[in-house]
């Protein structure tokens, strides 16, 4: 088993990429990220995406990816976790090259989502739930992270407003990074007003879908330093599942699968959540980030809101989150933020966060998760001086 | 026009039949063969009597294609009365006030169409137990499809 580091990133702006298709997005975001690792040689390309079937009529990313990025020949896949698409491509990776089958792997994240109307989009995303008995009963996706957010509005007493926090906190740190969608600030009085989507989740709860790519280069940690990048090792790498369907949870607030997922990864890294210095979540509603941080041991049970409210969240605060806008407002292509999120701590790890710095971060983790709770990845990353 | 699919699932949506663990107990909906409580082999089938409370509800606005002739919909995870959650939407709450704990009841409504031409797919909903009004075992509602 060998220790893996990422020697290269790479992403596009998530943006409408009128213009791009989804084979140019996934070759800006390789090639960029291959040139920051300035490797010559590829020896696997792992492709993360959720909706390329349904909503760009192609499948069998991983042939189509790496001939059109001239790695013609290279072993290519596509992963699909729905929105944990990414990670889940990163593990696969990790994997590869910790087991000593690969020694230069570039994992790539990437979604097309703006060729197709709203109703065929919400149509692609509820696939990360229960096909027989979430969809065909007309749950979308935003419903049943609706139908979370009442039941823990209701088992805690917490008002929607006291989840505007961690809109306005995405917001406001999107405005320092030039690939966000959104970087433009949002306030309490937005969020109050807000339209409703799915009661109680509003737009402003709610991140948005649209066109991105991110691409990250791994190799052994023993061979980084030669290369003479500024890597970033993976102290921890893990993933768990739960049962798809929300209704067959045991214990529906508790999110089973990112305890799970952040136990492991603790265990492996032989850290404590006291020691994490930043926190790329899952912020697809601002009720699975307040979930995410108490299943990650950040708060106890019912207490999550208030890390938003005592502003311990911010850049400056005990436990930063979505430093550079997170989903809300950064973006969220599906298959893609899992690396986005990825890239985002280990610009933070080099100290290249801009005006998003987080002051003496060493270890950062990333959580990725997959439709209401069901696959998590998890990944704990450190700076290598 | 998923005939086949939609058949395989008729005993689930138009009978609320599941399954008991005869190990342990448990009542399992939907079926699954296996008890997710004690891993036993669970194939015996029990049906449910399709009474439940509303355990969370919201209301859907912006409905996934196939849905948006119904929309604004309420959807809820119900718990049913022998133990399991099951997501469905509810049904006759127009003007009703939602409120967690509500007592619910099982009725076979439309689903969706699929297209002018297809199936038109029926299943299970819930609609607030009214005091006064008769009430209807769910599986006889549904024989009378």
């Amino acid at each position: 088993m060998r220790d893996v580091s990422i020697i290269g990133i790479g992403q596009t702006p998530v943006a409408e990429h009128w213009g791009k298709s989804l084979k140019d997005l996934a070759a800006e975001a390789i090639q960029e990220a291959i040139k920051d690792a300035q490797v010559e040689r590829v020896d696997a390309l792992y492709v993360g995406n959720m909706c390329s079937g349904t909503l760009n009529g192609q499948e069998h990313l991983g042939a189509l990816i790496s001939d059109w990025v001239g790695l013609r020949g290279v072993e290519a896949v596509k992963i699909e976790a729905a929105c944990g698409s990414g990670a889940a491509a990163l593990r696969l990776g990790y994997v590869a090259v910790a087991g000593e089958l690969a020694d230069f792997v570039v994992v790539a994240g990437v979604e097309k989502m703006t060729d197709r109307p709203g109703q065929q989009v919400t149509a692609a995303l509820a696939m990360a739930a229960d096909a027989d008995f979430e969809a065909q009963n007309g749950l979308s996706f935003v419903a049943l992270n609706a139908l979370l957010m009442r039941r823990y509005m209701h088992e805690y007493g917490v008002p929607h407003g006291d989840f505007a926090p961690f809109t306005i906190n995405a917001h406001k740190n999107a405005i320092g990074n030039p690939y966000a969608l959104f970087p433009h600030a949002v306030t309490a009085q937005d969020f109050c007003v807000a339209r409703m989507v799915a009661d109680p989740v509003n737009l402003l709860d709610s991140s948005p879908v649209c066109d991105g790519a991110a691409a990250v280069v791994l190799c052994p940690t023993s061979l980084a330093r030669s290369l003479g990048a500024r890597p970033v090792r993976i102290r921890a790498s893990s993933s768990s599942t739960d049962t798809i369907a929300l209704h067959d949870r045991r214990d529906l607030l508790g999110l089973e699968a990112a305890a799970l997922s952040a136990a492991k990864a603790y265990r492996q890294a032989k850290v404590t959540p006291q020691d994490i210095d930043l926190f790329e979540l899952h912020d697809a509603f601002t009720i699975v980030s307040v979930l995410s941080l108490e299943a990650c041991g950040f708060a106890e049970r019912g207490r999550g809101v208030r890390l938003g409210t005592e502003g311990d969240i911010a850049i400056g605060g005990q436990i930063p989150i979505t430093t550079m806008g997170g989903l809300k407002a950064r973006g969220h292509p599906v298959g893609a933020t899992g690396i986005y999120q990825v890239i985002e701590v280990a610009l933070q790890l080099r100290e290249q966060a801009g005006a998003n710095q987080v002051r003496d971060a060493h270890l950062g983790m990333a959580q990725n998760i997959g439709g209401s709770g069901a696959t998590v990845v998890t990944t704990i990353l450190e700076a290598v001086e | 026009m998923e005939i086949a699919r939609h058949w395989r699932l008729q005993r689930h949506r138009y009978g609320l039949v599941g399954e008991v663990c005869n190990h342990c107990g448990v009542k399992i909906f939907p079926a699954r063969d296996v008890c997710p409580e004690c891993n036993a082999p669970a194939k015996t089938p029990f049906t449910f009597s399709g009474k439940g409370e509303v355990y969370s509800y919201s209301t859907v606005h912006h409905p996934p294609e196939g849905f948006e002739p119904f929309a604004p919909y309420v959807v809820a995870l119900v718990r049913l009365a022998e133990g399991p959650l099951v997501a469905a939407q509810l049904t006759d709450v127009e003007g009703e006030t939602i409120e967690i704990g509500m007592p619910v009841e099982m009725v076979t409504r439309r689903l969706r169409d699929d297209g002018n031409k297809g199936t038109i797919v029926y299943g299970y909903k819930f609609r607030p137990v009214v005091v006064g009004r008769a009430s209807v075992e769910a599986k006889d509602a549904s024989v009378r499809l």
